[in-house]
């Protein structure tokens, strides 16, 4: 009993919260024009990204922040955040794995992400962010033979400026909405991916997301475009240190998938999530929107939702394309006092479009779980469907679910169709496997990831296995 | 193997089991017979380790005190409950279930777990046994599975486990004459030396697959009368309210 119960402390423990003790760069503290120069200024952006940049900074002192959603939060104090830090040693470019810091080596090797030359055999290209910046892009000479472009946001802006100036902020426009704003004003790093015509990414593409320093907002920019005929599959994952302030994440990511098309992005997010009290942990406020811009493209988000303080995100397809294709897949977990609204919208524009919606949501503790969800289908696309499964799980009697879906539908030739259910897991269910010689935690495990399947099959194989034991361990501590 | 010595259970300020005593020694099967309300239930239920009673009175499995162990500690001590109404666990694959169970009993004491082809091997030889139609071990767990195949699920869990001790609880319940043979074959096929079996039922139609060693009467929590084979065929002329 004794180490098994030393066993699950230890599985408790948030195995991500380690911080890095490292020299940085930051920005002054504080919102306003010459904290965005500065950024733009120590990237070296051309005068169109400031431009970009001041424009949407604009706009945003006009905008309000949004209240509309379930989980409140205290009022952020946007004049005390630091926009920009970075590791010092980063700031001198090195050009290769060797040359870069050796503790920031080490911090991912701890977080199990493998960027140094011999974890390449994994097979899956990695772009690493740190704070405000990428520190490290592998797989690069391999990917560039197909002419696919994987780099930092920050590389593309300088490398790539026509391909960033033609699609940056057409799926996410600057005038968007408060935080994806922000987003456009303050962005400091992120992934570009560009797949040329016709070609199919021979491996994954991932970005690992860590935020290490203090009192500091991550505001990173993914923009993937995938040209006609061509495929990718995409996974992010993301982990910060356990603090006791809460600490602001507000992404953008823009998808465009043109003719023939394809996108598939996975999301693995495990956020610190604060103590069991609640105090701390990270404001997960992302907006994710996926452009289908060509005919039979296709888009497809699966999200496994487990860390944050608060989780608050829709990502959505635009079905502009005839016969286009969005699907949305979605585990959310929230435990002890985690809270998340979180779903989709699918925006149907083209003709025969479809989009399937399936989303599970668990929760467990105090926690307290939204899904809201947006299905409009536009006069102009007729013939056009869309299936919603919500399903619902709780566990124990203090916490919350609620599915609340909008649907539009504008014409006579398109059907939607939505299902919801809520259960519980049952003393019986577990009485059941336990009697099988499951521990309790096994046992919800073992339920839970059965409740959770067709979303986990979504997930490419490497991280399906992560994802799995990622839900168990996050529900650690919550059988009664 | 099992020595129950005065137990008593209320559940709601409502008794249940009153002073019962069963003494249940290796190789031996002993079939419990009552009533509805008798209690039958409850006994499998406080066996196997389920919470939500007030007991008192002492339960020894191999001379260990049964309440100082867990539900899966008791299961990987070679306790089985072959449950009267087998739960669904949807999403989880019936062979998964399966394989996690058997291999987390081994790992429990110490044995080698078994790998995909190993017990893919088992569950092969043991579905033929049990003429259990081997497609729905690819199903989701007990869903959509009829009555008789839920009780065929268990007698197959059963035997995949090979318990030292197996409770059976109305598992004939509900069962046509081809199923009730080849869930008695599965108990048979069991049946040696060292492992032990509690059948409890309504019916004495069981009992004619099942030859047991001692038959004991429940009624009101308590047994009334215990004998051989002859009493279940005594009590199934008689009936229940004629019998004492």
């Amino acid at each position: 009993m004794d180490t098994r119960e030393k066993n699950i402390e230890q599985l408790k423990d948030y195995k991500y919260g380690f911080s890095t003790e490292i020299e940085n760069i930051r920005a002054p503290k504080g919102l306003n024009e010459d904290v965005i120069k500065f950024i733009s200024n120590i990237k070296k952006e051309p005068k169109w990204m400031l431009d970009f940049r001041l424009n949407a900074f604009e706009r945003f002192k006009k905008l309000k922040e949004p209240d509309w959603q379930k989980p409140k939060y205290p009022k952020i104090n946007y004049q005390d955040l630091y926009y920009y830090s970075a590791p010092k040693s980063v700031s001198d470019k090195p050009k290769n794995l060797d040359e870069l810091d050796p503790k920031l080596l080490e911090t991912y090797k701890k977080l199990g992400i493998p960027l140094q030359e011999q974890a390449r055999l994994n097979g899956i290209a990695v772009d690493a962010v740190f704070d405000s910046v990428s520190v490290a892009t592998t797989f690069k000479d391999e990917l560039t033979k197909h002419g696919i472009i994987f780099c930092s946001m920050s590389e593309a802006i300088q490398k790539y400026p026509d391909l960033v100036k033609k699609y940056l902020g057409t799926v996410i426009p600057t005038t968007d909405h408060f935080f994806a704003t922000l987003n456009s004003a303050v962005f400091t790093d992120g992934s570009f991916v560009y797949i040329p015509e016709g070609i199919k990414c021979p491996m994954e593409l991932s970005t690992y997301f860590r935020i290490n320093a203090s009192e500091t907002g991550q505001f990173e920019r993914t923009l993937i475009i995938a040209d006609k005929g061509s495929y990718v599959s995409y996974l992010e994952g993301c982990t910060a240190p356990m603090r006791d302030e809460n600490q602001l994440h507000a992404a953008n990511v823009e998808l465009i998938a043109l003719d023939d098309a394809e996108i598939k992005y996975s999301t693995v997010q495990n956020w610190y999530p604060g103590d069991e009290n609640g105090k701390g942990g990270i404001y997960n406020f992302v907006t994710k929107r996926g452009l289908c811009k060509g005919k039979n493209s296709k888009i497809s988000w699966t999200q496994v939702e487990t860390g944050s303080a608060i989780t608050w995100k829709y990502p959505s397809c635009i079905l502009k394309g005839d016969n286009s294709i969005g699907e949305f897949y979605s585990i959310a977990i929230t435990n002890n006092h985690q809270k998340a609204d979180t779903g989709t919208k699918m925006i149907h524009l083209g003709k025969n479009t479809k989009s399937k919606i399936i989303s599970k949501g668990i929760s467990a503790g105090f926690s307290d779980m939204t899904y809201r969800g947006l299905v409009d289908i536009n006069s102009k696309a007729k013939n056009s469907s869309n299936y919603t499964q919500c399903d619902s799980l709780l566990m124990g009697n203090k916490c919350g679910a609620h599915t609340v879906p909008y649907i539009k539908n504008k014409n006579y030739d398109s059907n939607i169709a939505h299902e919801a259910t809520t259960s519980k897991i049952s003393e019986e269910q577990l009485h059941y496997c336990q009697q099988r010689g499951l521990n309790p935690e096994e046992a919800v495990g073992l339920i839970v990831n059965g409740f959770c399947k067709e979303v986990l099959q979504q997930l490419p194989m490497e991280f399906a296995v992560e994802a799995q034991k990622l839900v168990g361990i996050s529900l650690e501590g919550s059988v009664g | 193997m099992l020595k129950i010595n005065n137990l008593n259970a209320n559940i709601d300020n409502k008794s249940i089991l009153k002073d019962f005593s069963l003494n249940i020694n290796p190789g031996e099967v002993h079939a419990i017979m009552g009533p509805n309300g008798s209690g039958k239930s409850t006994l499998s239920n406080i066996l196997s380790g389920k919470k939500g009673y007030e007991i008192s009175g002492e339960v020894l499995f191999e001379n260990k005190n049964l309440f100082e162990l867990e539900t899966q500690e008791r299961a990987h001590k070679g306790i089985f409950l072959a449950f009267q109404y087998p739960l669904e666990i949807p999403g989880v694959n019936t062979n998964i279930f399966l394989k996690t169970s058997l291999n987390a009993i081994r790992k429990a004491n110490g044995e080698k777990e078994l790998d995909a082809i190993e017990f893919l091997k088992l569950v092969k030889e043991k579905s033929k046994e049990l003429k259990f139609d081997e497609e729905k071990l690819n199903r989701q767990l007990n869903v959509g599975f009829s009555g008789g195949e839920k009780k065929k699920n268990e007698i197959l869990q059963m035997s995949m486990l090979s318990p030292k001790l197996s409770i059976l609880d109305e598992t004939d319940s509900g069962l046509d004459i081809d199923a009730l043979k080849v869930v008695s074959e599965g108990v048979n096929s069991l049946r040696n030396k060292n492992n032990s079996f509690l059948i409890i039922t309504h019916y004495q139609r069981l009992l004619d697959y099942i030859k047991p060693d001692f038959v004991h009467v429940l009624m009101n929590g308590k047994i009334i009368k215990s004998g051989g084979p002859e009493l279940a065929l005594e009590l199934e002329k008689k009936g229940y309210e004629n019998f004492n």
